[in-house]
């Protein structure tokens, strides 16, 4: 036991105990443990729920087993101090339950997932994605037969805002509402799209869960369709994800086979058909306006709003646009319930969330926590760590999204939390790097993306991207404006203020967080001595 | 399949333009949607040659020029980026002596870049046709290449 520690204090992470602050008392149980010297001797590990409810706060010790609870932050100290100065158990705190016997510690260490238990990913992996009948072995298909019997789409809508599922496509609209919205209209044609569309640098989330597990999505979809009261529902999905295109195809085929789609499903009076529909490589069709106009054969530029799509979408029916993620959570929510489903993640930010973790780190890739974890327990605890060098900064949520720097590793990462903050969690990209990148570099790598990818309907977006690619080229020589940072910083502003459309707006989000945490690196960038030539044919700077 | 019957296949709505194209490009062995099939659409779905035009240039999947039986697209976006997509870029030039948006003399090979392929996990990433290839380095894409290569001279 010489280099591994004597003891372990568990501390049940699950939706309860993070409301009432189970992190901060870890920390807390940290800062004493170092305070009396005794890291080496005793480890705080996460774990999921320990086991005993209503407990508040519950600490197990290993190996001795002992389960504490309703731990609070100002007993921490005490109970340090008692239980591992003094060396008696802490009586006051102490239940009766003990820890189950033959527990491996070495489940606890870093696959916590398990244990916090997966929503949209729980079949991936596990079953045949291209087998429906192993997709109703795991009780599939059964949240649509049960409402199909005994629910109203009242009740379904009522379900699904109850359990406060937000949109996961990046922008966090409440997904009940939305659908009340389409519910209230009263045309009788009536379309759900699913957005597929999955063009976030760095986002290969709904990739995976189509290629994983693509009945769990259309069986959200007809459960959308059922409550909105549509019969009609198109898959939108990016020419680049072949495979995800083949196995929903055959998803939608075998379902048909089995009356779980087309007419009359489960012998009901109810109706549904889903078709696909293929997108040419374009990233503003993600945008749910743009992507009703790409659906419609015409070019992919958003439209004016309102009227939004409940009102008048695609064919200027009345449509609901959800994305990949958020309809795979429908189906386990009718199921369970929304008090389940309030179990995961925080108060105000139920449920889950899938991450890409990506760059500097040991092991990229994919991983579905409760919402509010930390961008220091994901690059910790889940990818493993940095792969090389110290890390600098993380992009969250694509290339439209903000770049944080160290000081901001323990922000929860969840809705509201980063709101406080003026960030926002995007469509679920984490992108970690370490000190070897140069901020100007990769945000002139980020605005050549925008570049490529700006429709050109507004000439903010057309115009502005095109002028901060070339501020940042400037900056990454070296040989920026004396005023190049203020002119950026202005411009992102009416970016933010006045594009057409949310990619436009989103331009500023990673400049602008940029400035805020980087601003010392980049003003290296910028040559005091440079100043503005009158603009003439012959300096002109060439439009490529 | 002929371009009336590919447009017979999905219907002459508008709504089906895209997937038109898709399959009026994928079965033309040099990739590319001609002149002629942009007339033809016209006339069979009642819409001027502009706007099929106008939606077809907007989105980067479509080519109007003849281009090589393999299209090689390499990711650009900053994933990639900061995992060394530009020494892909130099390793696949250098190699195959084109630049992007060329066609190599033998009509095998069009260098493209594209945006996030969605395969970021394996960056830097490339695609070339439908099949994916991640985690590249100089001496993988030369494998890669030389193996097409190969397959083609028999």
């Amino acid at each position: 036991m010489s280099k591994k520690s004597i003891a372990q204090i568990l501390v049940g992470i699950d939706g309860n105990t993070v409301l009432l602050g189970a992190r901060k008392i870890k920390s807390k149980l940290i800062a004493e443990i170092n305070k009396h010297n005794l890291s080496a001797q005793i480890q705080v590990v996460e774990t999921g729920s320990i086991g005993p409810v209503n407990k508040g706060v519950v600490l197990g010790i290993y190996p001795t087993g002992e389960i504490y609870g309703d731990v609070t932050e100002e007993n921490v100290a005490e109970f340090i101090q008692e239980r591992f100065i003094k060396g008696s158990p802490y009586k006051k705190l102490l239940l009766s339950e003990k820890l189950r016997s033959g527990i491996d510690l070495i489940d606890y260490d870093s696959r916590k997932t398990q244990h916090y238990g997966r929503i949209v990913l729980e079949n991936c992996g596990k079953i045949n994605p291209e087998d429906i009948e192993e997709y109703i072995g795991v009780g599939g298909y059964e949240a649509l037969g049960i409402s199909l019997e005994k629910k109203t789409p009242e009740d379904i809508i009522k379900t699904v805002k109850d359990s406060g599922l937000v949109g996961r496509g990046g922008a966090g609209f409440p997904t009940g509402l939305k659908w009340s919205f389409a519910r209230a209209s009263k045309e009788t044609r009536k379309y759900v799209i699913c957005n597929a569309d999955e063009g976030e640098p760095g986002t290969f989330k709904d990739r995976l869960i189509m290629e994983g597990d693509p009945h769990k999505v259309l069986e959200g979809m007809a459960l959308c369709g059922y409550a909105i009261g549509a019969d009609t529902a198109y898959i939108y999905i990016r020419g680049e994800y072949q495979l995800s295109i083949q196995r929903l195809t055959k998803a939608i085929k075998d379902a048909e086979k089995l009356g779980l789609l087309g007419k009359n499903i489960f012998g009901k009076n109810f109706d549904f058909n889903i078709k696909i529909k293929i997108g040419a490589g374009s990233y503003v069709c993600g945008e749910e306006t743009a992507l009703l106009n790409s659906m419609e054969g015409l070019r992919g530029e958003p439209r004016l709003k309102p009227p939004f799509p409940a009102e008048s979408g695609f064919l200027s029916k009345p449509t609901n646009v959800n994305n990949v993620e958020t309809f795979a959570n429908i189906a386990p929510i009718i199921l369970n319930g929304s008090d389940w489903f309030r179990k995961f993640g925080t108060e105000k930010s139920p449920g889950t969330k899938v991450y890409t973790i990506l760059g500097h780190i040991n092991r990229p890739g994919l991983i579905e926590v409760p919402m509010g974890i930390t961008l220091r327990e994901i690059i910790y605890d889940y990818a493993g760590g940095m792969s090389h060098g110290k890390f600098k900064m993380a992009q969250i949520g694509g290339t439209a999204g903000d770049i944080l720097s160290s000081e901001l590793l323990d922000v929860p990462l969840e809705y509201q939390e980063l709101q406080k903050l003026g960030h926002n969690l995007g469509s679920g990209a984490i992108l970690i790097m370490n000190e070897t990148v140069s901020i100007a570099d990769f945000l002139a790598c980020c605005m050549k993306f925008f570049v490529h990818e700006s429709c050109g309907k507004c000439s903010v977006c057309r115009i502005g991207t095109k002028q901060m690619h070339n501020a940042f080229k400037r900056l990454e020589k070296q040989e920026a404006y004396f005023d190049e940072l203020e002119i950026i910083k202005e411009l992102a502003e009416e970016l933010k203020l006045t594009a057409f459309c949310p990619m436009g707006q989103s331009v500023a989000s990673p400049v602008l967080s940029a400035l805020k945490y980087f601003g010392k690196e980049l003003i290296q960038g910028v040559n005091p001595d440079k100043r503005h030539e009158p603009v003439t044919r012959d300096n002109l700077e060439p439009w490529v | 399949m002929t371009t009336k019957e590919i447009i017979k296949k999905h219907g002459n709505k508008k709504e089906n333009l895209l997937q038109i194209l898709h399959d009026i490009q994928s079965q033309n062995p040099k990739n590319y949607i001609t002149e002629e099939d942009i007339n033809t659409l016209s006339r069979e779905m009642i819409i001027s040659v502009s706007e099929i035009k106008g939606t077809a240039s907007f989105y980067t999947m479509f080519s109007f020029t003849p281009r090589g039986k393999y299209i090689i697209r390499v990711c650009e976006s900053p994933p990639c980026h900061i995992l060394g997509a530009q020494t892909i870029f130099g390793a696949i030039k250098s190699k195959l002596d084109i630049k992007v948006g060329e066609t190599t003399d033998d009509g095998l090979f069009t260098l493209e870049g594209t945006s996030c392929l969605g395969i970021c996990g394996v960056a830097p990433a490339m695609m070339i046709n439908d099949e994916a290839y991640g985690n590249l380095n100089e001496e993988k894409i030369d494998k890669i290449l030389d193996k097409i290569q190969e397959k083609e001279k028999i």
